[in-house]
């Protein structure tokens, strides 16, 4: 049998990475298991430029690198394995890689979202062959090419700019008449020669020719008239959804899987067991409202392990 | 670092096209971060598979290799046989799904 931990911490985005942070320090020598995605969301990221503290502003993956290596510092115990099963009704809480059961009297659950897809036909076909979720990674590829970007929020913006470095034109299509994204954002996007926008404009489908993207079959959504955007590279950037199938059926989820918690706390429905990120925010879905709550549930883990220690002194 | 060995342009064709053994090759570029996560588990498995060599080349600096398969997205590994691109795996992915990928 496997040794009974304080902790276990499932992911490692700013949410994972702040609570290791934490409680390594209270010495409790967390468990954390990253993942094979680590890092989060901010590994797709390039300039962080609103992150406190950070005046020029920061690589997200630097940003996240750092992260990682103060909660190593003070001993927290990093393993890149994805989590397979999780077994958190018990007192004692059950985590499993594969065959592998790890145990702990705490869990903090922090394992964010994942990129949302289309569905829309062609997607999955010519994913990595023009169809891409990381401008930064893909970005390079499309130099002097015409591109378009489906999305209205800040990562849309963002990814947008970027791939104005590499493209010659980049359209933007918006299933509405104006941006949910920051201002700064969406104003920075706007102005940049290169980009156009597609407003009311949903993607239909993703059409290849040769094995690559050649046009995105685009509907408006005012009129229901159908065009073709000649494009030879399609952006996804409409949005994350919650990393929480893991848990579903023992932590209580809200209608859209985001895992629910009794705010300002960071208390699921279960005992000793929190929730942390992405994974729980779909409000703000800030970095630095992800450390936040990290934070909170690492102190919340903290405060929870000594009531059980002093409830063991007193029976 | 590392067991993997970088190839570029100018090598490809006898150190992977020509190879005795198939061979993986991962196209990388220094901007991608999921590079960053399957570089370690490739070098994992370089040590761990003998019967398919592993290569990596980056695509920032060796364009024409990156344009001849058409690599539009990092990282993207393409298992090599006889000189000929036979399967391609896009995106990080973990150890257990290389694996399954290269039938290991």
């Amino acid at each position: 049998m496997s040794e009974i931990r304080d902790v276990i911490i499932i992911g490692s985005g700013p949410a994972g990475y702040t609570a290791a942070l934490y409680t390594a320090r209270a010495n409790m020598r967390p468990l954390v298991f990253e993942g094979f995605q680590f890092g989060g969301a901010l590994m797709q990221t390039t300039e962080v430029e609103n992150f406190p503290g950070f005046p020029e502003g920061i690589m997200g993956p630097e940003l996240m690198d750092q992260w990682r290596k103060q909660a190593e510092r003070f001993g927290a115990e990093l393993v890149s394995d994805d989590v397979t099963r999780v077994d958190l009704t018990g007192e004692i809480k059950k985590v499993w890689v594969g065959d592998e059961e790890h145990r702990a009297k705490a869990v903090i659950l922090a394992t964010g979202s994942a990129y949302r897809p289309l569905n829309v036909p062609g997607e999955n076909e010519l994913m990595g062959r023009g169809v891409s979720a990381c401008a930064t990674c893909d970005g390079f590829f499309f130099r002097d090419q015409q591109i378009a970007v489906v999305g209205g929020g800040d990562s849309a913006m963002e990814e947008a700019t970027f791939l104005t470095k590499f493209a010659s034109k980049v359209t933007i299509v918006h299933r509405r008449d104006e941006f949910r994204a920051s201002k700064i954002m969406a104003e920075r996007a706007l102005a940049n020669p290169k980009i156009e926008v597609a407003w009311n404009s949903a993607v239909e489908k993703i059409n290849g020719e040769g094995g690559k993207v050649a046009s995105v079959g685009l509907v408006d959504t005012v009129t229901g008239e159908t065009r073709e955007l000649p494009a030879t590279g399609l952006f996804i950037a409409i949005g994350h959804d919650p990393r929480s199938e893991l848990f579903k059926g023992q932590v209580d989820l809200d209608e859209s899987g985001y895992v629910k918690v009794a705010a300002p706390s960071t208390k699921t429905n279960l005992e000793g067991v929190f929730a942390a990120g992405d994974l729980v925010d779909h409000t703000y879905q800030q970095a630095v409202t992800a450390a936040g709550t990290g934070c909170a549930a690492a102190l919340d883990a903290e405060r929870y392990i000594a009531a059980l220690e002093d409830a063991a002194v007193a029976a | 670092m590392g067991a993997i060995k970088a190839v570029n342009d100018e090598q490809f064709q006898a150190e992977v096209l020509e190879a005795d053994k198939p061979v993986l090759v991962d196209f990388w570029a220094e901007w991608c971060g999921p590079c960053k996560k399957v570089a370690p588990v490739l070098e994992e498995l370089a040590t761990e598979i003998d019967s398919i060599e592993i290569r990596k080349l980056d695509t920032d600096a060796n364009p024409e290799i990156t344009r001849k398969y058409d690599v539009m997205s990092v990282p993207t590994m393409i298992l090599f046989k006889d000189g000929q691109p036979a399967q391609q795996l896009i995106g990080a992915q973990p150890k257990a799904a290389i694996r399954k990928f290269l039938g290991q």
